[in-house]
């Protein structure tokens, strides 16, 4: 038998590259099984970036759903809680261009702000507290509504069902409590903030000291 | 031992994969302009260079000699290489997620980087030993990781240089890979 297959070109070359073939799908299938991934490790990540407001700004029910739409190819500006920094940390992660934050989904506020029942004008008609995303307030049906300030993640959406407008968005004073130190700049911010003509040597000091000899000669022309 | 020694100086300097012998240029100047990823690249070339430097030996002289099917070597070395990358991208993908993501679509494309299909090729045709073989493709993938981490600090520092605007980007890239490599043929005749 295995002088035949030897002997005949090509069943030898057939039986050779089969049986290759066959070891290599086993190992192969082997380590699909062994080094199976569960879930997409990206999303986590993409989630932990995400400010977790679920305010739905972006269009999906929450942060969780958004990392999974980023994931599966989804434009990363839709968050205006997360404003620029979340895009950009989210450029650096997927390694893509940073875009700027998209204008259709709401604007990055500058300040953290805080939803604010104006109490003694509330009806207690519990439609704040539908739409809150994250159960941030308080209260029943006829009766008066608050806010819980620390659990508030500033995202708007109570403002617009309130049928008496007693709701107002007021920024968080900053205090001695949440005042830290802002963080020094990374050494490719300190790189860009250096000039390029301070390391080297180029053409274009010596434009510059033309043009500074030219003015100085039209200036000797007008005196 | 010596002979070790010289086929590690051979490889990774006087005849380098990239800078010498042309081989590999397409993650050269792909992966190149990030160090990090440069340095993520460098690893997973390393690691299936060197597997697939060992496994093709094995499959040569147990299988293709003793058949007298030399003639199917690249065809086979071809499946080789495809399983080692494969089976490295799963590796990658269960462990280091971040990377798997930052290489992209260079990790599939090791398969299409000729260093790995000529290392393998070559150690037919100068009939290495097996250590030989695995010696020879460690030290391409050295001499490979070497350039390509060079050439992406290199890079890097050109991002922020002053550049005249016509050779900006790619083109000062092609050019100093051009004087990285006649650099590199100052070391021919070292071995």
């Amino acid at each position: 038998m295995y002088d035949i297959i030897v002997q005949n070109p090509f069943s030898a070359a057939l039986v050779a590259l089969v049986s290759l073939s066959i070891i290599f799908g086993a190992i192969l299938g082997y380590a699909a099984v062994k080094f199976k991934v569960e879930g997409d490790p990206i999303v986590e990540q993409l989630d932990k970036l995400l400010p977790q407001t679920q305010c739905g700004q972006c269009g999906y029910p929450g942060c969780k759903p958004y990392a999974q739409a980023i994931a599966d190819g989804d434009a990363i500006n839709k968050c205006p809680p997360g404003g620029q920094t979340t895009i950009n940390a989210i450029a650096d992660l997927l390694d893509v261009e940073a875009p700027t934050l998209d204008a259709e989904h709401g604007e990055e506020s500058e300040v953290r702000t805080v939803a604010y029942i104006r109490e003694n004008e509330c009806i207690g008609c519990t439609k704040c507290i539908q739409a809150c995303p994250v159960d941030a307030i308080l209260g029943a049906a006829k009766l008066m509504h608050t806010v819980i300030a620390s659990e508030c993640t500033g995202c708007d959406l109570c403002v617009e069902p309130c049928p008496v407008d007693c709701i107002d968005m007021l920024p968080v004073e900053k205090g001695l409590s949440d005042w830290k130190w802002g963080l020094p700049p990374t050494v490719e911010e300190q790189i860009l903030t250096i000039n390029p003509k301070d390391i080297i040597a180029s053409d274009h000091q010596q434009v510059e000291g033309n043009n500074s000899k030219d003015s100085d000669d039209s200036r000797e022309k007008t005196a | 031992m010596q002979e070790f020694a010289v086929i590690l100086i051979s490889t990774i300097l006087v005849n380098n994969f990239v800078l010498v012998q042309f081989l590999g240029l397409c993650p050269f100047m792909g992966v190149s302009s990030k160090l990090e990823t440069a340095i993520g690249m460098a690893g997973a070339t390393t690691f299936v260079l060197t597997l697939a430097a060992m496994s093709s030996y094995m499959v040569n002289s147990w299988i293709l000699i003793p058949l007298n099917l030399e003639y199917l070597k690249t065809i086979s070395f071809i499946l080789v290489i495809a399983v080692v990358v494969q089976f490295t991208k799963m590796f990658i993908e269960k462990s280091s997620p971040l990377l798997y993501r930052v290489l992209g679509v260079f990790l599939p494309l090791i398969t299409t980087n000729c260093a790995v299909l000529g290392v393998a090729l070559q150690n037919t045709t100068k009939a290495h030993t097996f250590s030989e073989s695995t010696l020879y493709g460690f030290g391409a993938a050295i001499g490979f990781s070497l350039v390509l981490i060079l050439f992406s600090a290199m890079r890097e520092r050109l991002a922020v240089a002053d550049v005249p605007t016509p050779f900006k980007g790619a083109a000062i890239g092609m050019i100093t890979a051009g004087l990285m490599s006649l650099a590199f043929m100052g070391f021919s005749g070292l071995v």
